[in-house]
């Protein structure tokens, strides 16, 4: 008897301890089904709201929830509101796929999403098939290339060719020709790496050190170390927080000196807050959001920028990053290609290829049949951070 | 850098990755030998105990306030679990008691990561300063404190069990229960005791580790995992061979990740403990079968 009312409390605490974790993962619904008047239009989004991308995961869901929000109280599209639902796939790719068919069950008119390279890879198959337009905000190039596999695939995040170019062209007015790259073990850093790659050798800059690492690492000193024995003369990391922090202080202590390049993956205040003292002098491209108020008044951006910061700053008590950013420009080019082609699927993916010139977050987009990202070279500039604030470089 | 100092360099991060599995070793075994169970939450305490003084330091308190009121929680906490999970339980067979451990492992899980959220937490250094540089490689100021600890620990466990009356009490309780008790040590103080001492342990290396390798919610389940491993190839009851364990299972992490490639890191401590499992059950350092404190 004894043993049976233990096995009974154990149950119960174990049963308990599930509900509390799959209540904090389970989808929300934001807004809309209150609105009277014409029917809703249904957007899905899949975010890596939990696990290892989470940083990247939690501002893109806060950013389409505002936007939701002020789109429906604005009258949302022609007379439709939007009822935004989004699921959390875990950073983890099956569970992304999972997400993405409960979505299409429930006849979302397109899905944004992933946050990062992996899951969003892992959704492209389920999207083809079943022909429902799906906006990345990752930045792997590999998510939307080659277009004639990826049809109803585009991404707002720069690809990782435009950031690998804007690197490319400051080693080369350094003139550095010889770089370590390190990257982690994912699909993020594995598309930085072919990227960087085919275009260092383009460049004539020779990659005398390739280390990879695992997201969820502890200590890169190992790999370091052997960078720290290379004849480079800088140091190229595509990687995100937690471990591209974990790098850079690694990168301090063991004394190295050369110039620590970082991919824009880094572009948010948890990678300072983590790293500390050790961030500053890190060099990186990265999107105008970060230095709008250092940028010129000129820039065609700088309106929809201070916007967008001024919105979210309001509603949550923090200044965006360019992750939200890249939802920001997900949500905004689906709605106008909604505004102009009405519910309907593949009428919403020929409009959202047609976009050119809009004003986004991260950049002017042009997309085309051949560039399902739309973003070039000007969308980004070089940042330095120093004291713990980002500096624009020249 | 020189290939020499290329491997002292490697040499210095397996030590400290090292004394952390340690330190994770150490009180999986002392629980183990004390209580006959396997507490798989033990990393669990570890996080809990970095992710509790990184909210007190956040909230203004001084470090080693923040140290301190931390390590007591989660002693208690440990103390508490042992009264409510296992004492109630203490006429199952271990197996069924190891099974409530995992139970509890993930109900703490899952309670962090309602508390602190997925997002990754850092404490500063306890020591200012850069690295130290000892003959062409850098050891960071914290890895010393990590070793200090490690000595500390295994010093304190030593003088416990060998020079104070209840050393010897939870020795005698070890070695035959039914003994112990018609003498007049009540196991069950005992058993409450280990879990006490696992849950201050277990935070006092999650603070200490946390400037290093930084805190998340879900941070416990591998550095438990690699605190068994290290347990195991020690033998599972021997003290001194967990530390061993856990230094040679950070070397060989470091120099293989170093030297042969970074994908093989977490690979490492599973064929180890594959290997050690298949050829020598009873532990490479500690061949002596019965259990030894």
């Amino acid at each position: 008897m004894i043993k049976k009312t233990n096995l009974a409390v154990l149950l119960a605490l174990l049963f308990a301890a599930s509900i509390l974790i799959s209540g904090c993962a389970s989808g929300q619904d934001a807004a809309g089904k209150d609105t009277p008047g014409e029917e809703p239009y249904k957007i899905g989004a899949v975010l890596d709201i939990s696990g290892k991308a989470s940083s990247l995961g939690m501002p893109e869901r806060d950013t389409l929830l505002m936007l939701a929000d002020q789109l429906n109280a604005s009258g949302g599209i022609n007379g439709h509101p939007v009822d935004l639902i989004i699921l959390d796939n875990k950073s983890d790719e099956t569970e992304a796929v999972l997400a993405v068919k409960t979505l299409i069950e429930k006849d979302v008119l397109a899905v944004l999403g992933c946050s990062s390279s992996g899951p969003s890879m892992a959704m492209i198959d389920t999207v083809q098939k079943e022909k429902v337009p799906m906006i990345s905000l990752a930045a792997a190039s590999s998510i939307v290339e080659p277009v004639k596999d990826r049809q109803w695939v585009f991404k707002t995040a720069q690809s990782d060719i435009v950031t690998v170019n804007k690197i490319i062209g400051y080693l080369k007015e350094q003139g550095i020709t010889k770089v370590a790259f390190l990257y982690m073990n994912n699909a993020y850093g594995d598309g930085g790496k072919k990227a960087f790659a085919a275009a260092a050798r383009e460049n004539g800059i020779e990659v005398v050190a390739e280390e990879k690492f695992d997201a969820s690492d502890k200590d890169m000193t190992p790999q370091l170390t052997r960078v720290k024995a290379s004849p480079a003369q800088a140091a190229v990391v595509w990687a995100i927080p937690p471990s591209a922090s974990i790098l850079t202080r690694n990168f301090r202590d063991i004394g190295l000196s050369i110039p620590l390049i970082h991919s824009h993956g880094v572009g948010n205040q948890k990678f300072i807050d983590l790293a500390q003292d050790a961030a500053d002098g890190v060099i990186l491209p990265i999107g105008k959001l970060t230095v709008a108020d250092q940028i010129p008044d000129s820039d065609p951006q700088k309106k929809v920028l201070e916007g967008y910061i001024n919105d979210y700053s309001k509603k949550y008590n923090a200044p965006p990053n360019s992750f939200g950013g890249y939802a920001w420009d997900a949500f905004n080019l689906l709605v106008s290609a909604i505004e102009k082609a009405g519910p309907d699927r593949a009428a919403i993916r020929d409009q959202l290829e047609k976009t050119r010139g809009f004003i986004g977050v991260s950049g002017v987009f042009n997309m085309s049949p051949q560039d399902h990202n739309g973003l070039d070279e000007d969308s980004m500039v070089l940042v330095q951070i120093q004291d713990g604030k980002w500096k624009l470089l020249e | 850098m020189h290939i020499a100092d290329q491997l002292l360099q490697l040499l210095f991060t397996g030590l400290t990755l090292g004394s952390i599995y340690s330190l994770i070793a150490l009180a999986l075994v002392t629980t183990f030998n004390i209580t006959g169970i396997l507490n798989l939450a033990q990393g669990e305490f570890v996080a809990l105990g970095a992710l509790l003084a990184v909210s007190m330091y956040a909230a203004g308190m001084p470090m080693a306030a923040a140290f301190t009121v931390s390590v007591l929680l989660v002693a208690m906490l440990g103390g508490f679990l042992e009264r409510f999970a296992i004492h109630t339980a203490r006429g199952a067979s271990g197996l069924t008691l190891i099974i409530i451990t995992i139970g509890l492992s993930i109900s703490l899980r899952g309670l962090a990561l309602l508390i602190w959220g997925t997002e990754t937490y850092s404490l500063p250094a306890f020591s200012k300063g850069g690295p130290l540089f000892i003959g062409g490689a850098a050891v960071n100021p914290q890895s010393l404190w990590i070793f200090g600890l490690t000595a500390i620990t295994l010093a304190g466990l030593y003088a416990f069990f060998e020079l104070t009356y209840w050393g010897k009490a939870v020795k005698a309780s070890v070695i035959n229960r039914a003994a112990a008790r018609l003498v007049g040590i009540n196991p069950h103080t005992v058993s409450f005791l280990a879990f006490t001492a696992s849950g201050a342990l277990g935070a006092a290396a999650g603070i200490f580790i946390a400037p290093i390798t930084m805190t998340t919610y879900d941070m416990g389940f591998m550095l438990g995992l690699k605190g068994f491993v290290a347990a195991v190839i020690g033998g599972l009851s021997n003290v001194g061979g967990a530390v061993l364990g856990g230094i040679l299972l950070g070397i060989l992490e470091s120099y293989s990740a170093g030297l042969i490639s970074s994908g093989l890191k977490d690979a490492i401590a599973i064929i180890i403990l594959l290997a050690v499992l298949l050829i020598r059950p009873e532990g490479i350092i500690g061949a002596i079968r019965e259990r030894k404190i």
